[in-house]
């Protein structure tokens, strides 16, 4: 054995993290607010979460071996399954077949692989692949199954949504008002209309704890969008209380929760620094508000991620991390 | 809340195998090889030619410059030539090569046990002394003694940090050491003292290692302006510039000497080294090193004789294993891989690890999912990814602005990054031709 001794660089010893890891790590995050999903909208849920995640993984794996033409297949990584999670968290659990296959698509086939795949996309792919839903099928994908009433996956009874709500408060549309909002604890254990995996707040937070303890991701991004938000909306709430709802209903409301905690803080389109992650979720925030109050859209939170994910090469040149030595420190 | 480093690092597993494994002496060989070039700076001038007779402890080549250090002869027996051999780094290196007949020792030198707390020399007596003994950095960089001591007009020192810390995973040399001679090591910390002309020192030593932390406290007790000072484990907190920051809060600028912040760091086995050195005559032509591995049979702590071929000393631990991958010299983090194992020991060897194959594998490299992991790790405050990622695309220029030569190599981002991606081999690639565009630059003007 001597004689084929291995020799390399150090280091010579590996932390046994892998990307499967982190990936895994997300996957158990999101299992809380599936589940969730799952006991509010039954069935609907389960077909949306498969036909996507089903058609992500069939995607990548179709145009690596077809298009790309590469030897080995990068389905094992699990990303196009975080792919295919995270767009069905943000659809409504009757929306049909076809519509999804076509977001998987976009995700995976314009969004993520024509860069490179995993690693390369300069933007979210699933939140790529939703706005390209919403704005392509803007009715189907704004028509939410009332919670509680739904038996069949095609149940046709739909509901307005607290951020609807909200925005109809702002246009001064009649018969609205912000007494009609849902308790602030109804959002947060999710018993509401909303995409299937955002309307559990509790749920959210819950994968957020886990993906902090497995030091997977750190608080930065999470917790400066959501004090942005809390703050910004809050200063609009003290102005005109009857037209601006209340900080907290804004925080649970609508997809900013699953926005702050899984899609602004992927790897791949998110700022590689602490201070870099700090101005990336100030900018999150401030954008979510933005459109949500004054805009057209009632929300705000897939735009502003998308906005800022093109803004991350930027903010990476410009924020470096604190050097050492650069500040002498005192004494 | 116990100190430690500010920015970066990482927790690697310790698998301190030999731990309070007693220190113990190593059969001499029948053959040494002596490394001509065992320190930073200029290699040694032998004295001896082909056919001398040497004895233990006589020096054998003098200094070849400022930065230099003498060598001494580790056997005595007869000078058979001065040729090349392969050394650590795997190239040919010129050596001394001398044939062992007995144990004959110069007779200046005091081989007994007794220790000598008075120190009768001045300050300069100290550091021709230490230069005449060919002391050197015995972390492994070997950076002359004598010239860490004698610092340019323009700076003052403050204090002297003695590095107790051993970060590397599996060595235990310093820490055996410390608990064998915390005495000796004390005398050696205040002659250092003297020699720096400061009356405050600390030893840094990891909180993983209670026992020593426990025994120096109390020996220090009885010397004047000697602190112990309990460090929070994390690797690379025996880096010079993180051991620093750690025991005194203040961060050595880039490109900064030591002395900028007015302090000299010295290794416990320099100290050691120091206290034979002034207090028994004796010049550094031996050591403790870590013999390890978790296939080896007995991983030991062994005072070996420099120019020892490495093969002897793992065969007094059990000989090597069947299933052997890789063989480092030092640690798992900033080792250097052998390409065999009859490269001779030197004064900076701390350790031999012995790797089996399934632990020498490098894992399969993964595309960069830009999890800023390695930027998290990076104990200079650096951005791993985008330098790997600038030297694989040639911009040295551009690593030149975003600090490459701030890198210490530590290997923190490579060990931390999950698509294994070989961070560090892209750094020191980028090192190296930035370093060469600055001398050039240098050599214009």
């Amino acid at each position: 054995m001597e004689n084929k001794l291995f020799v390399s660089l150090s280091p010579h010893v590996h932390s046994e993290d892998t990307v499967k890891r982190n990936m895994h790590g997300v996957l158990i995050a999101l299992i809380p607010a599936f589940f969730v999903s799952l006991v509010v909208f039954g069935i609907g849920a389960l077909i949306v979460m498969v036909t996507s995640v089903v058609s992500c993984l069939f995607f990548e794996w179709a145009i690596g071996k077809y298009i790309m033409k590469s030897k080995t297949t990068t389905i094992g990584d699990c990303s196009a399954i975080i792919t295919g999670v995270l767009l069905a968290f943000n659809l409504p659990s009757n929306l049909p077949i076809w519509i999804i296959i076509l977001g998987a698509l976009f995700a995976i086939g314009v969004a993520k692989m024509p860069f490179g795949g995993l690693g390369c996309n300069p933007v979210n792919p699933a939140l790529a692949g939703r706005v390209f839903l919403l704005i392509s099928f803007p009715v189907q994908m704004t028509s939410w199954p009332v919670v509680g009433q739904i038996t069949s996956y095609a149940d046709a009874t739909t509901a307005a949504t607290p951020l609807a709500i909200m925005k109809g408060v702002i246009n001064g549309t009649s018969g609205v008002s912000l007494n009609q909002l849902p308790s602030a604890w109804n959002l947060f254990i999710g018993t509401n209309a909303g995409s299937i995996g955002e309307i559990s707040a509790a749920a959210l937070l819950l994968g957020l704890i886990f993906m902090l303890w497995k030091k997977i991701i750190t608080w930065h991004i999470p917790v400066s969008i959501l004090a942005t938000v809390f703050v910004f909306t809050g200063i609009m709430h003290l102005v005109n209380p009857v037209e601006y709802a209340r900080p907290l209903i804004q925080l649970l409301s609508g997809g900013l929760m699953l926005g702050a905690i899984f899609m602004a803080t992927d790897y791949v389109t998110s700022p590689m620094n602490k201070k870099g992650m700090l101005i990336y979720g100030f900018f999150i925030g401030v954008l979510t508000v933005v459109i949500r109050l004054f805009g057209s859209y009632p929300e705000g939170m897939s735009f502003a991620i998308l906005i800022m994910n093109c803004f991350t090469p930027l903010i990476n040149i410009y924020c470096k991390p604190k050097r050492f030595g650069e500040v002498a420190k005192k004494k | 809340m116990l100190k430690t480093f500010s920015i970066g690092g990482v927790h690697p597993q310790e698998n301190k195998l030999s731990a309070h494994q007693s220190i113990i002496k190593a059969a001499i060989p029948p053959q040494v090889a002596i490394l001509l070039s065992q320190h930073i700076g200029a290699p040694a001038k032998p004295l001896v030619a082909k056919g001398d007779t040497v004895k233990v402890g006589m020096k054998i080549a003098e200094l070849g410059g400022f930065v230099s250090a003498a060598i001494h002869s580790s056997v005595s027996g007869k000078v058979l030539k001065i040729d090349n051999v392969i050394d650590a780094s795997g190239y040919p290196k010129p050596a001394i090569i001398i044939n062992v007949e007995g144990d004959e020792w110069e007779e200046t030198i005091d081989r007994s046990d007794t220790l000598v707390k008075e120190c009768k020399f001045s300050s300069e007596e100290i550091i021709k002394k230490l230069t005449d003994c060919g002391i050197v950095g015995m972390g492994g960089a070997c950076f002359p003694t004598q010239v860490k001591l004698c610092p340019p007009p323009a700076f003052k020192a403050q204090c002297v940090i003695i590095n107790g810390v051993e970060c590397e995973p599996y060595l235990t040399a310093d820490h055996q050491l410390m608990l064998e001679h915390a005495e000796e090591i004390m005398v050696g910390v205040s002659i250092l003292m003297k020699a720096a002309k400061v009356n405050k020192a600390f030893i840094a030593i990891e909180n993983n290692k209670p026992d020593a932390i426990e025994l120096l406290k109390k020996t220090a007790s009885s010397y004047p302006g000697i602190e112990v000072v309990p460090l929070k484990m994390k690797y690379p907190q025996g880096g010079e510039k993180q051991l620093i920051d750690a025991v005194t809060d203040r961060q050595v600028a880039s490109g900064a000497l030591p002395i900028s912040v007015g302090v000299i760091v010295q290794n416990v086995g320099t100290t050691f080294a120091v206290y034979q050195a002034i207090q028994k005559n004796k010049p550094l032509f031996e050591r403790v090193i870590t013999i390890t591995g978790n296939s080896l049979a007995k991983p030991s702590n062994l005072l070996a004789r420099i120019g020892t071929p490495l093969r002897q000393l793992v065969d007094a631990c059990g000989g090597l294993p069947d299933d052997t991958g890789k063989v480092i010299s030092g640690g798992p983090m900033m080792g250097k891989a052998l390409i065999n194992l009859d490269v001779p020991m030197t004064k900076g060897s701390s350790g031999l690890l012995i790797m089996n194959e399934e632990e020498a594998k490098r894992g399969e490299i993964h595309p960069c999912i830009r999890c800023a992991k390695c930027v998290d790790a990076c104990s200079m405050g650096l951005e791993p990814y985008l330098l790997a990622q600038l030297a694989a695309h040639g911009e040295f220029e551009r690593m030149e602005k975003e600090r490459i030569m701030d890198c210490i190599e530590c290997g923190c981002c490579q060990f931390t990054c999950p698509s294994n991606r070989p961070i560090l081999d892209y750094c020191r690639l980028g090192k190296n031709k930035v370093g060469a565009m600055i001398r050039a630059r240098k050599a214009k003007k």
